[in-house]
C-alpha cells in the first residue's frame, strides 16, 4: 500500500557529487582557462616544467571536464531525481545507502588517482580514454557500483512507470558501460612477459585503422552518453518541475529517445572522413550524423515547447533563462555537428579550431549551464535553504553567455581561416602559405577564446560562491518549495 | 509496447542495449580483418623506436599533431604521399590525432633530420621563430624507458603475431641479451647530435627521451 505521507527522500550521496561537481568544475575550466592562455601567449608554458605543458595538461582539462564535473553533475541528479521519480527514498535500504556513499568515495579516489597518472603521463594517447588499465579497472568498479544503485532503486521503486529522465539514466550507464569495455581493451605488458618494464604499461587489443574505428565508436559516443544523453535526463525533470509546467509531448520524447538510441551510434566515423577508413564507413557517418538533427530537436523542441505560454517564466526566472538558452545551445550545436559531418564541410573543419569551438558551444552552452541550473534548483530541496542570490545568477548568466559566443565565434573564424590557409594556391597551383604562417595568423582568436575562457570561468566562480552560500548561511525553509525555486 | 516498457526496467535495458549495439556491429566489424593487413614490406617498430612512440605519447604530441594526410593535392604536396591503411598495420594505438596545431608528422621522417629535431625540441623558436610550440627541455634529461618498450615488443609478438625476430622472448636474459642492440640503435642517433650530456648518458649506457623520440620521428616515412 502506498502511504500518503510525503516521503523524505536522503539526499547524503547527492550533495557529495554536488560538492564535486563544483569542485571539479573550477579545476576543470581552471585548466582549460590556463591552456588556452598558453596557445595565445606560448611562455606560459613554462609555469610547472615538464608538467605544465599544453600537451600534457590538455588531457587532464578533458578528463577533469568530462569524468569529473559531468559525471559528479549526472549522479549528483541522478541520486536526486532517481528517488523523486521513483517515488522510494534511499534511506529505506542500508544496502542501497551503503552503495551510493561507497561509489562516491571510490569515485573521488579513482578520480583523483587518475588525474595524478595522467600528470605524470601514463596515457594510452586515445582521447577521452588515456587512462592506462589500472585505472580503467577502478573505473569499471565505479561503474558498477553506480549500476547497482541505480538498478537497486528501480528495484524497489514504488512508482511503477519509469519517468523519461530515468530512461536516459539507464542508456547513459549501458551506452558508456559497453563502449568503455571495448575501446580500452588492451594487453598489460608486463603480465605478457617475465614482469619486464612498467606495470601501468599496456598495448591496444587494436592496431591502426581498426583502433581509429573503435577510439572513434567510442569517442563520438561518449559524447553522446556523457554530454547528451544525461543532460537530457536532467532537462525532462527539471523544466518542468522549476516551471511547473507539463512536459509538451509524451510522443515527441518516445521518438527523440528510440531515435536518438538507434542512430547516434552511427555516426561515429564522422571524425574519419577522409581517412584509410572504408568509404561506406565514411558515408554511413555522414549520413546518419545528418538523420541525428531529427531527434536531438526533438527533444529540445520539446522543451521550448513546454514553456509554450508561459515564457513570460523567461524574464523572473534566471534558472529557466538558463535551461532554455541551454536548449537553444543544444539546437544550434546538434545541427553544426552535423554540418560539419558533411565531407566537403569535413574537409575544410577537420583537423582545425572550428572543431574545438563545436565541441565548447555544446559542453559550455549546453552541459554546463544545464547542470548549473539543476544543481540552483536541488539546493533549495537539499539544505532547505533559499538560494543566496539572485542578482548574482543574473550577473552570471550574461557573463557566460557572452564568454561562450566569443568562444565559439572566434574559433569558427580562426577554424574557417586555416581550413582555408592550408588549400590555397597560387596561380601556378603551388601551395601560398608554409605551416607556420597559418599558425601565426591565429593569435588573435587565441587571445579571444583565452578571454572567454577567464569570462567563463569568472562566472563559475560565482556560480561556486552562490552555491556555498546557500548551503551555509542563506535563509531556511520551513517547507520544501513546489516549483520555481526560492531566491534572494 | 512502449508503454509496456516502461513498466518492465529489464526488457526496456534489454532494449536500449540493442539498439545501441547494432551500429558498432555493423560497422566495425565487417572489415576487421583486412584493415589490419599490414603494406608488403612493412617492418614492426624497434624497441628504440617503441620506446620514441612512448615519449611520444607521454607528452601527449597527438594533442596538436595528426599522423594522418589525406587524399588533398593541398595535402600531399605539404607532407608527401597518402596514408594508407596499411601502413598503421603494427601501429597500437593509432595516432592520427585530431588536431593539427602543428603541422602533420606521418612523413615528417622523410624531410627532417636528427639534427633538426634536436634543435627543435631544445627551443622550437631556433628554427621556427613563429612557433607557438613549447620546449621540451625535459627529453634531454629523462631516460627513456626501453625495458617497457621491449616488453611491448615481446607482446605483440606473443599475442599479436607482429613478425619480431624469435629472439624476443619474454624473460629476463633475453632482454639483457637484446639491450646492446637497443644502445647501438641509440649511438646512431647520438652521432648526429651535439648535445654533450645525451652522448655521455648513451656512453652510460642510459638513452634519454630525446634520442628514442628522434628515432621515432626518423621511422615516420
Amino acid at each position: 500500500m502506498q502511504s500518503n505521507a510525503a516521503l523524505e527522500y536522503d539526499y547524503s550521496v547527492a550533495k557529495l557529487f554536488t560538492y564535486t561537481t563544483i569542485l571539479f568544475g573550477f579545476l576543470g575550466m581552471l585548466i582549460g582557462t590556463l591552456i588556452a592562455a598558453q596557445m595565445a601567449f606560448p611562455e606560459l608554458n613554462y609555469m610547472l616544467g615538464e608538467y605544465g605543458t599544453f600537451s600534457r595538461l590538455r588531457p587532464v582539462h578533458t578528463n577533469t571536464v568530462v569524468f569529473g564535473f559531468t559525471l559528479s553533475g549526472v549522479f549528483a541528479t541522478f541520486y536526486y531525481v532517481g528517488q523523486r521519480v521513483l517515488k522510494v527514498s534511499m534511506a529505506e535500504s542500508k544496502f542501497l545507502m551503503f552503495m551510493g556513499k561507497f561509489h562516491f568515495w571510490l569515485y573521488f579516489v579513482g578520480a583523483l588517482l587518475a588525474t595524478v597518472s595522467l600528470l605524470l603521463g601514463y596515457s594510452q594517447s586515445k582521447e577521452y580514454a588515456q587512462y592506462e588499465w589500472p585505472i580503467d579497472i577502478v573505473i569499471v568498479l565505479i561503474w558498477v557500483s553506480w549500476g547497482v544503485s541505480l538498478f537497486g532503486l528501480i528495484g524497489i521503486r514504488r512508482e511503477k512507470t519509469l519517468y523519461i529522465s530515468m530512461w536516459y539514466y539507464i542508456a547513459t550507464f549501458l551506452g558508456i558501460a559497453m563502449l568503455y569495455l571495448f575501446n580500452n581493451m588492451s594487453v598489460p605488458t608486463y603480465f605478457a612477459t617475465e614482469g619486464l618494464g612498467n606495470i601501468m604499461h599496456s598495448v591496444s587489443m587494436y592496431s591502426g585503422t581498426n583502433d581509429a574505428l573503435v577510439q572513434w565508436w567510442y569517442g563520438h559516443n561518449a559524447v553522446a552518453f556523457g554530454f547528451t544523453v544525461p543532460i537530457v535526463a536532467m532537462v525532462y525533470y527539471f523544466l518542468p518541475k522549476e516551471s511547473g509546467q507539463a512536459i509538451y509531448s509524451y510522443k515527441l520524447s518516445l521518438l527523440s529517445f528510440w531515435g536518438l538510441m538507434f542512430v547516434y551510434l552511427w555516426a561515429g566515423s564522422h571524425h574519419l572522413l577522409y581517412s584509410t577508413v572504408p568509404d561506406w564507413m565514411q558515408t554511413m557517418g555522414s549520413v546518419f550524423s545528418i538523420v541525428l538533427i531529427l531527434p536531438s530537436w526533438g527533444s529540445a523542441i520539446n522543451m521550448l515547447l513546454t514553456m509554450k505560454g508561459e515564457w513570460n517564466q523567461l524574464t523572473e526566472n534566471p534558472l529557466i533563462k538558463f535551461m532554455v538558452l541551454a536548449s537553444t545551445f543544444y539546437m544550434l550545436s546538434t545541427l553544426e555537428g552535423p554540418i560539419q559531418a558533411i565531407k566537403s564541410v569535413n574537409a575544410i573543419a577537420h583537423f582545425t579550431d572550428w572543431i574545438p569551438g563545436h565541441v565548447h558551444d555544446g559542453v559550455l552552452g549546453w552541459v554546463v549551464f544545464m547542470i548549473m541550473a539543476a544543481l540552483f534548483h536541488m539546493a533549495p530541496r537539499m539544505f532547505k535553504r533559499e538560494i543566496y542570490s539572485k542578482s548574482l545568477i543574473e550577473k552570471q548568466f550574461w557573463l557566460q553567455t557572452t564568454a561562450v559566443v566569443l568562444y565559439f565565434t572566434s574559433m569558427w573564424i580562426a577554424g574557417i581561416t586555416q581550413g582555408m590557409m592550408w588549400r590555397a594556391v597560387d596561380e601556378y597551383g603551388n601551395l601560398m602559405y608554409s605551416f607556420i604562417d597559418t599558425v601565426a595568423v591565429l593569435q588573435p582568436y587565441y587571445a579571444i577564446r583565452a578571454l572567454s575562457g577567464v569570462l567563463y570561468l569568472t562566472g563559475f566562480l560565482m556560480f561556486a560562491y552562490n552555491m556555498i552560500k546557500t548551503m551555509t548561511a542563506s535563509r531556511e525553509l520551513t517547507q520544501e518549495p513546489q516549483f520555481r525555486s526560492p531566491m534572494a | 509496447m512502449f508503454h509496456w516498457l516502461e513498466k518492465n526496467p529489464f526488457f526496456f535495458s534489454v532494449g536500449v542495449f540493442v539498439v545501441i549495439a547494432f551500429a558498432g556491429l555493423v560497422e566495425i566489424l565487417p572489415n576487421f580483418a583486412e584493415a589490419s593487413r599490414p603494406v608488403v614490406g612493412l617492418k614492426p617498430y624497434t624497441v628504440l623506436e617503441l620506446a620514441g612512440k612512448e615519449v611520444y605519447k607521454k607528452d601527449a604530441c597527438i594533442a596538436c599533431h595528426s599522423q594522418l594526410i589525406r587524399p588533398f593535392k593541398s595535402e600531399t604536396d605539404r607532407y608527401g604521399q597518402v596514408s594508407l591503411s596499411g601502413e598503421y598495420a603494427y601501429d597500437r594505438p593509432f595516432l592520427w590525432g585530431s588536431k593539427r596545431t602543428g603541422p602533420d608528422l606521418h612523413r615528417v621522417g622523410n624531410y627532417r633530420t636528427t639534427d633538426w629535431h634536436e634543435n627543435h625540441m631544445w627551443d622550437p623558436k631556433s628554427v621556427v621563430p613563429q612557433s607557438i610550440m613549447p620546449a621540451y627541455k625535459h627529453m634531454f634529461t629523462n631516460i627513456a624507458d626501453i625495458e617497457t618498450a621491449y616488453a611491448e615488443a615481446v607482446t605483440v609478438k606473443n599475442v599479436f603475431a607482429t613478425p619480431y625476430g624469435d629472439e624476443f622472448k619474454g624473460t629476463r636474459a633475453a632482454w639483457e641479451a637484446h639491450k646492446p642492440k637497443v644502445l647501438a640503435d641509440a649511438k646512431l642517433i647520438t652521432a648526429d647530435m651535439k648535445n654533450k650530456d645525451v652522448k655521455d648518458a648513451v656512453e652510460a649506457g642510459n638513452i634519454p627521451e630525446i634520442v628514442a623520440l628522434i628515432a621515432y620521428m626518423n621511422r615516420l616515412k
